[in-house]
């Protein structure tokens, strides 16, 4: 089931010998409730100075990989290691001072005010009758600090908001001082100030050499601020590596059987995941490849494809320049068509999709005269195409002079060469232009 | 340090309200007596260890040293002998009965309702006193054949001449015990015991002791009346002896709660979170499940049913000192101690004395409403 886990964590551990045991590792993990397996041979390793994502649908064992490292639930089969040691070896005194905890809620009915709440994190480094020596004090008062929840520590736990509490059970893990921090949903009730913060934290205490697995919904997030991500999915881990070679169409398609558009970033430079309604562009030709497991997701390939014959893919050529050609070729491409697009401007954002996408894109210097061999590859990409796109001015360019240098002269030229053109306007719908693609003997979408 | 401190503080402000709430009720009562007299009386009472002499019996080598501690009093205030004789002799063990019971079972309330994480929890609802009821019962209506079961395994051995009270108690302590491992067993599932499962596990052996007791009044006959009294919680008739066989084994028990006090506090942000902090939760669970039981069983073996205490104070004594478990529980227990004693000064100051499980109830419930109405109670 996991055949393709690649291991992770090799690369861009900084400790120098390794030799050391990774702080948290867990080898061919199996948990079942009751029956119903949960997760089934799960590896996973988080070094010293990593951030690890765990991502993947709801119900696809997230949580559980999470408690299994905490030890409140016994795995049925596989090994988890915290510094080496077997988790179960190590008394549950010795657990809490190796892993420290973020909740995704906590339901306490009484109120405790919240200094205290954060003063229980030090509770694996007590003894019995210990009070809180100067240590203990210490590690509290950085935690709340840092944490910003310093501003309301006498306040009732009872009595502080959603994110609020959120920052506290985060305060009470770092009191506790542990190498190694398992968050589940850290951001999951934060606003986004709350949520970039707790990250920016997290991701501070890993420069500085502590380990980290975080469950996040959110994939953006995750490929913003983690080291590497595992994606969970039917039980198994899908994929494994750093963000943006884990997160790409295919392996997303596989994992939240959900089709999806992943570009980049423009403010971080990250990998940024947009998704689809799968109905939308039905399953893609590629799709087999990889889904044979899940059983409700291969079910269209299989034995539902005869219904949905109107969705097949089919071979597009893009006309158009900036964001909105940007956005026929994104939609077009995640709707399992297979795209191309040109001429366009070097750096044009069509362009810059196109290359998210996969898509074949053509280039011309801007503000010159196309080259004549990049407006005849065109032409060609579009003469093979079983449809193509005009999309805002490009679909009124006048088809009077083919023969000028310029951009629109050539896509002139292209439109001129295609077999059937769908004109949008830079406005189009999605739905609109998925439909007006997939008819075969269809008119313009612009006649809508 | 902070918070035992705080504790502490608390503790002694209660154990002083404890002393004047007995001082006070000693003196009230068919006979009136002042309370300075009262507290002369105790005083008269008390016996400290003057010293030490041995003695040596037998021949040779075959001497046996034996050590007698001689005792004096140290105070002889002049006192009404019968005052006297009412307040160490009558009142005094009843009052520290009531103390005692109170205590351990705003003790096992409090601890319980930690344990549970709710603030409606109470020491019967493991099926303690379900358990304790049916084995007095049980007692009161087959008195003969039960001490025949007991005495059986040691006729020739030892002279056991059990009296018809202790008889009640012995079977009331055993049948709560009983009744407390029951559903502790009935929860329990490979080695882990989940708290919704003992609860439920709890209301099922509970309704099904009330069908036991049910029965057994049917078939009580004359013995009802004294069954009815039981149920209802009594004090009447303590005697140094029940005073003392409670106060060897309340306060141990007491001691091992205190001690898992902060693994309590921890236990409240759940079980998970708690292992999470490096707590042994199953074993932490078993042992304050037990301590609660014993502790419980303790109160009720004696005292019969009395219901309120420990669900009142305890919640009473939250709202007051928060919910830290080391101030909590020792304030709660100290208070639980005032409060019953007061309630059977009640109970038995009237002209017809009452059971003072009906004195508890009927303070209590009115009390509660209020506090129900006029301050939030979380998550309920």
């Amino acid at each position: 089931m996991t055949a393709e886990l690649p291991a992770v964590g090799e690369a861009g551990s900084p400790t120098p010998d390794g030799a050391d045991p990774p702080p948290i590792e867990v080898s061919d993990l199996s948990v079942s409730f009751g029956d119903v397996p949960v997760v089934s041979g799960v590896d996973l390793r988080v070094e010293r100075g990593s951030l690890v994502g765990l991502v993947g649908p709801n119900g696809a064992g997230k949580t559980t990989v999470l408690r299994a490292i905490k030890g409140t639930l016994s795995p049925d089969a596989g090994a988890v290691r915290l510094d080496g040691d077997p988790a179960e070896s190590l008394s549950a005194r010795e657990a809490g001072r190796r892993v420290a905890s973020v909740p995704q809620e906590t339901s306490l009915a009484f109120d405790f005010p919240v200094r205290q709440i954060v003063e229980m994190g030090r509770t694996p480094h007590l003894g019995r009758f210990d009070g809180h020596g100067p240590d203990d004090e210490r590690a509290v008062r950085e935690a709340m600090d840092a944490a910003g929840v310093a501003r309301f520590a006498d306040r009732a736990i009872t009595e502080v908001s959603g994110g609020e509490r959120q920052r506290v059970l985060l305060a009470r893990a770092l009191a506790q001082e542990a190498p190694s921090l398992l968050l589940d949903e850290p951001t999951a009730s934060l606003d986004v100030n709350h949520a970039v913060r707790t990250l920016e934290l997290v991701r501070g205490l890993v420069d500085d050499g502590r380990a980290a697995l975080a469950a996040i919904h959110d994939l953006d997030v995750a490929a913003r601020y983690c080291d590497e991500l595992v994606v969970l999915a039917n039980g198994g881990v899908r994929a494994a590596g750093p963000p943006e070679d884990v997160l790409t169409a295919a392996a997303l398609r596989d994992a939240f059987d959900a089709e999806t558009f992943v570009g980049e970033n423009p403010a971080t430079g990250t990998p940024t995941v947009t998704a689809f309604d799968a109905i939308d562009g039905g399953e893609p030709d590629d799709g087999g490849a990889g889904s044979e497991p899940t059983d409700s997701g291969s079910e269209p390939t299989d034995s539902g494809s005869e219904p949905t014959d109107s969705v097949e893919p089919r071979r597009v050529h893009v006309v158009g320049r900036g964001r909105s050609a940007g956005r026929a070729v994104a939609r077009l491409a995640v709707a399992g068509h297979a795209v191309s697009v040109g001429v366009v401007p070097e750096g044009d954002a069509a362009a810059g999709v196109a290359a998210d996408a996969d898509a074949r894109a053509v280039a011309a210097p801007p503000f010159a005269s196309v080259p004549s061999e990049r407006r005849d590859e065109a032409v060609a990409l579009a003469r093979e195409a079983d449809v193509t796109v005009a999309v805002g001015k490009a679909g009124r360019a006048g088809r009077t002079e083919p023969e000028t240098g310029d951009e629109p002269g050539a896509n002139a030229a292209v439109l001129a060469a295609s077999d059937r053109i769908v004109r949008v306007d830079d406005n189009f719908g999605a739905d609109d232009l998925l439909d007006a693609v997939r008819e075969r003997d269809g008119t313009d979408a612009s006649d809508r | 340090m902070h918070a035992w401190r705080r504790s502490a503080g608390w503790s002694a402000g209660l154990a002083v309200t404890l002393a004047l709430v007995a001082v006070v009720s000693a003196a009230i009562g068919p006979v009136r007596i002042p309370p300075t007299e009262v507290v002369k009386a105790v005083l008269n009472a008390l016996i400290l260890p003057a010293g030490v002499e041995t003695t040596s019996q037998g021949v040779g080598p075959l001497t046996v040293s034996g050590v007698n501690i001689a005792y004096r009093s140290p105070f002889a205030f002049p006192v009404d002998r019968v005052h006297q004789q009412i307040v160490v002799g009558v009142r005094l063990p009843r009052i520290l009965m009531a103390a005692l019971v109170g205590f351990a079972l705003a003790a096992a309330g409090t601890v319980m309702q930690g344990f549970f994480r709710n603030p409606m929890a109470d020491p019967s609802i493991i099926g303690v006193s379900s358990g304790a009821a049916v084995g007095a019962v049980a007692f009161i209506v087959f008195p003969v054949a039960l001490s025949a079961t007991l005495t059986l395994p040691l006729v020739g051995a030892v002279d056991v001449t059990l009296s018809h009270g202790a008889g009640v108690s012995l079977f009331a302590f055993v049948g709560a015990l009983a009744a407390a491992f029951g559903v502790y067993a009935i929860a329990t599932r490979h080695g882990r015991t989940p708290v919704a499962t003992l609860l439920l596990a709890g209301v099922a052996i509970q309704t099904f002791l009330g069908a036991v007791i049910s029965y057994l009044q049917l078939q009580a006959g004359e013995s009802l009346r004294r069954i009815v009294a039981w149920l209802m919680g009594h004090l009447s008739g303590a005697a140094w002896s029940d005073v003392a066989v409670t106060a060897v084994v309340v306060p141990p028990l007491f001691v091992v709660l205190l001690v898992y006090a902060r693994d309590l506090n921890v236990m409240l942000l759940g079980e998970e979170e708690a292992q999470g902090l490096g707590i042994a939760v199953e074993r932490t669970k078993r042992i304050l499940l037990a301590a609660s039981a014993l502790i419980t069983a303790a109160g009720v073996a004696f005292a019969g049913v009395i219901g309120f205490v420990g669900l009142i104070v305890p919640h009473m004594l939250r709202l007051v000192v928060g919910p830290d478990h080391r101030v909590l529980l020792p304030s709660a227990a100290l208070a639980g101690g005032s409060f019953l004693v007061a309630a059977d000064t009640v109970a038995r100051a009237g002209s017809t004395e009452l059971p003072v499980g009906i004195v508890t109830a009927a303070v209590g419930a009115p009390f509660f409403i209020y506090l129900l109405m006029n301050r939030e109670v979380h998550e309920l």
